[in-house]
């Protein structure tokens, strides 16, 4: 399969658009609100398309498919259980606050609501967590189109090696958002977010049909793969039967409640979106217009991993080391298959000339995107959070202009570097990675108590937070999945209990570090001295006047829109059941 | 903002699929054996071109909408 001038002409009119989106935006962003909350005035259905976009990162993509062909349909527990709950309540009842207060972001809420040192902590720790997860998933694209083969022979023809796919991947697609987040800052990412949800279903949907097609329709794939995978909920009585290592109840816990609505509920690269919206009502409206094609995504990304094992006895290629042919094998001395090629395999397998480039266009979108919506999400925490809360507090509106900007340039830099570590030592990735989630998991226990519980303490929360963090690293210490040796998967401290999967210890290294954080948090508030609750009023549930939302249409109110989206939820988990 | 998202959307498209419907017509037919015998790119390329279109006539209505009031 080789690329034509179709394809390379295809990839250029995106290229075109991306930045064309970013000249036109430039005019109108002039001041550090319009550079980093879009002047909130952007619409609900477009903060919602960008809203998903920004999450669909290549990595989403390509992980997706490959945990389909792992654990089949019930990676859909990911979407239907692990995003659209906690996505409706983030609209339903977290919204207010966010939009309602006088915060800029996320961390600027814990100053408002808490104290200034639980602020400095979640902002630091998210600030390096989005340029570093920025910098890993522009690895992992940059390697994947580097292994495809594809690119080699215009490489070829241009006197460069394979090796250097992998630079210029890297580079250009830097250089790109660069340049549009530069000239139009979060509008203009939000709007090449919308642009990049259209190419991402516009050219994954030609492929499921392709593939459902030859696989002799879903009751084809049902006849060639293993039961447990054409089922989201078979064998989730117990841990021992689920095809993730986890029961239902750790399903539930785990990733329905800890980790999703941790993830959801207060991740600002998320909440931005949501946060630049025109009104309240569009504000609160977002997740909620989100979570419909969000339900519907397991199809267009978690479908392809079961069709490549259904088609032709499989056509997921087996996993090699890195320049040579001798495949990798797992403890049972079986090759491994290369889960990660699923997508890029099907593209290759289905598409003709025209289609592939729309194919490659659409994944080129994904990796950019969500490099854009850590980048955005990173100069408006480290302006705001950082620079202009301990460096410099009082400046010109035109002088954190300035500093958004360079963040941006920085921010991309570092991202940049983090890819060459990371293809460097993958280990000290692996570790960096793990620190983040411990930072991650009791984040929600804190943001919970701080909008439900008005005697919730700024020491209250910081301890809890601490202390949460803490549980995890102590929890990862002691424990490992089944088949692992201690180090960076967990037992590094001594192994008191085995977990049948990575999963399950996952979910509960999240669960326990909820519960020390939750419980830390409420027992060192009481002992501490509460707020005048008329500080807390716009912060707190109970002393915030309730949104008044009887002048919309039905098809306005966040409550019966999220009442819809759970129903609908639910009956496809019963579909699938 | 000045700018409709739905225009840079919709004309993105319609250019996208205009290109993929001329070539499904004109191109090389041999290319449809890995598509199943069926000319994806003629058939999703005017997928896209009506969708584009869609698009771009909302855009143009809602701004008439606004230059009325």
């Amino acid at each position: 399969m080789t690329l034509t001038w179709l394809d390379w002409l295809l990839m250029l009119v995106y290229f075109a658009f991306v930045l064309g989106v970013g000249v036109a935006l430039k005019r109108s962003t002039t001041t550090s609100a319009a550079f980093f909350q879009a002047g909130r005035a952007i619409p609900a259905w477009v903060c919602g398309l960008a809203f998903i976009s920004a999450n669909l990162g290549a990595q989403e993509i390509i992980g997706m498919a490959a945990s389909g062909a792992k654990y089949g349909i019930s990676t859909s527990h990911f979407y239907w259980i692990g995003a659209i709950p906690a996505m409706v309540f983030l609209g339903v009842f977290m919204m207010p606050f966010y939009y309602g207060s006088r915060a800029r972001s996320v961390p600027e809420y814990l100053r408002l609501r808490f104290d200034e040192k639980t602020r400095g902590f979640n902002a630091i720790s998210f600030a390096l967590m989005t340029v570093f997860s920025s910098g890993i998933s522009m690895y992992a694209m940059a390697k994947l189109l580097q292994i495809l083969h594809i690119f080699e022979a215009p490489f070829a023809a241009l006197g460069l090696g394979p090796e250097y796919i992998f630079h210029v991947c890297i580079v250009s697609s830097a250089i790109v958002v660069l340049v549009y987040v530069l000239l139009g800052g979060l509008s203009s990412a939000i709007y090449n977010e919308v642009l990049q949800f259209f190419l991402i279903v516009a050219g994954f949907m030609p492929l499921v049909y392709l593939g459902l097609r030859d696989a002799g329709g879903w009751a084809g794939v049902v006849q060639t793969v293993p039961a447990s995978l054409t089922h989201a909920w078979r064998g989730f009585g117990s841990a021992a039967t689920s095809p993730m290592g986890v029961d239902a109840f750790g399903v539930a816990m785990g990733l329905g409640f800890v980790l999703s609505f941790g993830y959801w509920c207060t991740d600002f690269l998320v909440v931005q979106r949501a946060m630049a919206a025109d009104s309240m009502a569009a504000a609160r409206r977002t997740p909620l217009i989100a979570a419909v094609p969000k339900m519907l995504f397991p199809f267009l990304v978690v479908l392809p991993g079961l069709i490549a094992l259904s088609v032709h006895g499989g056509v997921i290629p087996v996993k090699v080391y890195e320049g040579s042919h001798t495949a990798v094998l797992d403890a049972l001395g079986r090759p491994q298959l290369d889960y990660d090629l699923t997508v890029p395999t099907l593209l290759l397998r289905y598409f003709p000339t025209g289609m592939l480039g729309l194919g490659l266009t659409a994944l080129l979108a994904s990796f950019m995107s969500g490099m854009a919506g850590n980048v955005t999400a990173f100069n408006t925490v480290w302006t705001y959070d950082i620079y202009q809360a301990y460096l410099r507090p009082r400046a010109s509106d035109a002088h954190y202009l300035r500093v958004g900007r360079l963040a941006t340039v920085f921010g991309i830099a570092a991202s940049v570097l983090t890819a060459y570590v990371a293809a460097q030592f993958n280990n000290i990735m692996d570790v960096l990675q793990l620190v983040f989630a411990f930072v991650n998991a009791p984040l929600l226990a804190t943001f919970l108590l701080g909008m439900f519980w008005k005697r919730a303490t700024g020491h209250g929360a910081f301890v809890g937070l601490v202390a949460g963090t803490a549980a995890a690293a102590l929890h990862h210490g002691l424990t490992l999945p089944a088949g692992a040796i201690a180090g960076v998967k967990g037992g590094w401290l001594g192994n008191v209990a085995t977990y049948p999967s990575e999963m399950a210890q996952n979910f509960w290294t999240a669960i326990d570090a909820w519960a020390v954080c939750f419980v830390v948090t409420i027992v060192v508030s009481l002992m501490t001295k509460p707020r005048d609750d008329r500080e807390l009023v716009g912060l707190v549930y109970s002393l915030t006047e309730k949104p008044r939302d009887e002048q919309l249409a039905w098809y306005q109110r966040p409550a019966i829109l999220g009442v819809l989206v759970l129903a609908a939820t639910a009956a496809l988990n019963l579909v699938f059941f | 903002m000045d700018l409709d998202v739905r225009v840079p959307v919709g004309l993105m498209l319609a250019i996208m699929g205009a290109l993929l419907v001329a070539y499904g017509i004109a191109g090389d037919h041999a290319v449809y054996a890995r598509s199943l015998g069926i000319n994806v790119n003629a058939i999703w390329g005017s997928v896209l071109f009506a969708t584009g279109a869609v698009l771009l006539a909302l855009a143009r209505a809602a701004a008439g909408r606004r230059g009325r009031s």
